[in-house]
């Protein structure tokens, strides 16, 4: 039998791995709030769900908020395309909109029933290993594992199978529309896997530290490497060590998984930004160092011609 | 469907020119920046589009790509939509348009210009490392190619960008400000490239700001201010008059600068 420590942990790390996945591609594309954007604007989604399905079954929820994850996507860039808007701004006028509808459904429709705006907001992983999945009077486990772990397969076919599209996409979308490559297709894709993933690690970790598990393992990974493949497999190794590092820390400090696991991120971003061998602090002073002292043939190897240009 | 095509008609369509334009306008809120261009470009051409600041040059070849929304108009290569055509299009963006900071190889760069001609989900193989590797050459920058892209100098970005085009195998190639702020070695081996791809029967526009330097380097101009002034061989249509309705009343310091570079490539003649 699994430990419910171990479902915690199992939990935490497929979370965890699918948020640095597709985050990496949302700070590449310097979107790496609409995450947070996304988290918030589905609360309209999962109610109308709740409400239509009068149940707390989580596949219609997933879609409810799915397609309220796509809609934010597309009224943030119709907005910002269409009228005098900047992309940020507009974006913060429909996520909060939307965010704001589904409070006030709650209130009307809702009150009584068992949707609490706090665990939406603050998820509890804690509770994952007593919320079972019976099917056909067999115990399956945790429900939240099977969902998760759905994401995780969807989020990593998506990106073995789109690989050179998504890495064209987020270098220039502009280079990636000449090359005759599917945009939409690409751009729709990517965020309905942002959707997906901020939804199924809502009841674990909650719609404000997901986005930490979107954003800071990517961010830390991006400080150590020049390459798209090893940033990936990067933010995964800090997502992973930030889960299992977090369920300890908070065992210890007796506090909130969530919040621990968030902590821990926050803690590997520190130390990669000061010790990086090339990106970090430390690192940009040692080589400033460097080439002060070996004189200028150290900083670059330019071409004769290029020094020729800039002499000119 | 696309290889069938080009196999029974290897140069395209002769009677079709590879690229034409058709009344293209474009406003950005309600106020047009391009207004009614039309124009066609035969094959084996090599065209350079000038103009003042501000005159639509980029926006030109952009709304041309489908790259922002026109008004109106439309563009057909070797007579046919843009949409189905694309892979025969190389285009080269500026190079401030990208992040010279993401994360990927020169070689990675490179190896994009092959992907019109592989399906989704495929990856590319050795053929496309050995063409991309070829173009690297051609551009003198083959031992940059394991580099991140952002340890190179501003010539070197825009060599990994014109290999990229080189590498795509395209017919057509639009190249907004190729020649911008490059070193002058760049500049040798990019107009040099230029020439050979023009004279192996592409068809090529570039977006270029150095007046001066058209003659020597190009066989036809555009000559554009918001509407297009003249378009055609250079030698007919440089003439004092069309520069004058480009550049308007900065005509004078113009003139006097092509009447130098005349004089120039006279004494170089009469030495030589």
């Amino acid at each position: 039998m699994i430990t419910s420590t171990a479902w915690i942990i199992i939990t935490a790390i497929l979370v965890a791995t699918s948020c640095a996945l597709v985050g990496t591609f949302l700070v590449l594309r310097k979107m790496s709030l609409m995450g947070d954007a996304i988290a918030h604007a589905v609360l309209p989604g999962i109610v109308i769900a709740f409400l239509l399905t009068a149940s707390r079954n989580t596949f219609p929820m997933l879609i409810g908020a799915g397609l309220f994850g796509l809609l934010t996507v597309w009224l943030t860039e119709e907005l910002s395309k269409k009228g005098r808007i900047f992309h940020d701004a507009s974006m913060g006028i429909v996520f909060t909109t939307l965010f704001a509808i589904g409070v006030i459904m709650i209130s009307l429709f809702a009150a009584n029933v068992d949707i609490d705006q706090e665990c939406v907001l603050y998820g509890e992983i804690a509770y994952v290993p007593w919320d079972l999945w019976v099917w056909r009077g067999t115990n399956m486990g945790p429900r939240p594992v099977w969902i998760l772990g759905l994401v995780l397969v969807i989020n990593v076919s998506f990106i073995t199978l789109m690989y050179k599209e998504l890495k064209t996409y987020s270098f220039s979308p502009q280079l990636a529309a000449t090359l005759g490559l599917p945009v939409g297709l690409i751009h729709y894709g990517l965020m309905g896997t942002v959707s997906f993933t901020t939804i199924a690690s809502f009841e674990s970790v909650g719609a404000i530290l997901v986005v930490a598990l979107l954003i800071v393992p990517p961010a830390t990974a991006y400080l150590l490497t020049d390459r798209l493949h090893r940033l990936l497999l990067l933010a995964v190794f800090f997502g992973i060590t930030s889960a299992v590092g977090g369920y300890y820390m908070a065992l210890w400090i007796n506090s909130s998984i969530a919040g621990a696991i968030a902590v821990v991120n926050g803690l590997q971003f520190a130390l990669v930004f000061l010790l990086a061998p090339k990106y970090g602090l430390l690192g940009k002073k040692l080589a400033g160092r460097r080439i002060r002292k070996s004189g200028p043939e150290m900083i670059s190897h330019p071409e004769p011609n290029d020094v020729r240009k800039s002499l000119s | 469907m696309n290889e069938i095509e080009q196999t029974r008609n290897p140069t395209g369509n002769s009677s079709n020119p590879p690229l034409e334009v058709h009344d293209l306008t474009v406003a950005y809120d309600q106020k047009p920046v391009l207004w009614d261009i039309d124009f066609e470009l035969p094959e084996g051409s090599l065209t350079a589009i000038i103009g003042p600041n501000g005159a639509g040059k980029s926006t030109l070849v952009k709304a041309a790509m489908g790259l922002i929304p026109a008004s109106s108009g439309y563009t057909l290569i070797y007579g046919k939509p843009l949409d189905k055509q694309r892979h025969r299009v190389a285009y080269v963006p500026q190079r401030e348009s990208v992040d010279w900071n993401f994360p990927i190889s020169v070689m990675d760069v490179v190896l994009m210009g092959r992907y019109p001609h592989l399906r989704l989900f495929q990856r590319p193989g050795r053929d496309d490392r050995d063409v991309a590797l070829a173009a690297l050459k051609e551009m003198g920058m083959e031992p940059y190619h394991k580099r991140q892209i952002s340890q190179l100098s501003g010539g070197q970005q825009q060599r990994v960008f014109l290999a990229r085009a080189l590498a795509q195998d395209a017919s057509i190639y639009l190249m907004d400000e190729p020649l911008a702020g490059v070193d002058a070695a760049t500049e040798d081996v990019i107009f040099q490239k230029l020439k050979e791809l023009r004279d192996g029967g592409k068809t090529v526009v570039v977006v270029h700001h150095d007046l001066q330097s058209v003659p020597d380097n190009f066989d036809r101009a555009m000559l554009l201010n918001l509407r297009m002034i003249a378009c055609g061989p250079v030698s007919e249509i440089f003439t004092d008059e069309n520069l004058q309705k480009t550049y308007g009343g900065r005509l004078n310091i113009l003139s006097q600068m092509i009447e130098e570079s005349r004089q120039q490539r006279f004494v170089r003649e009469s030495e030589s």
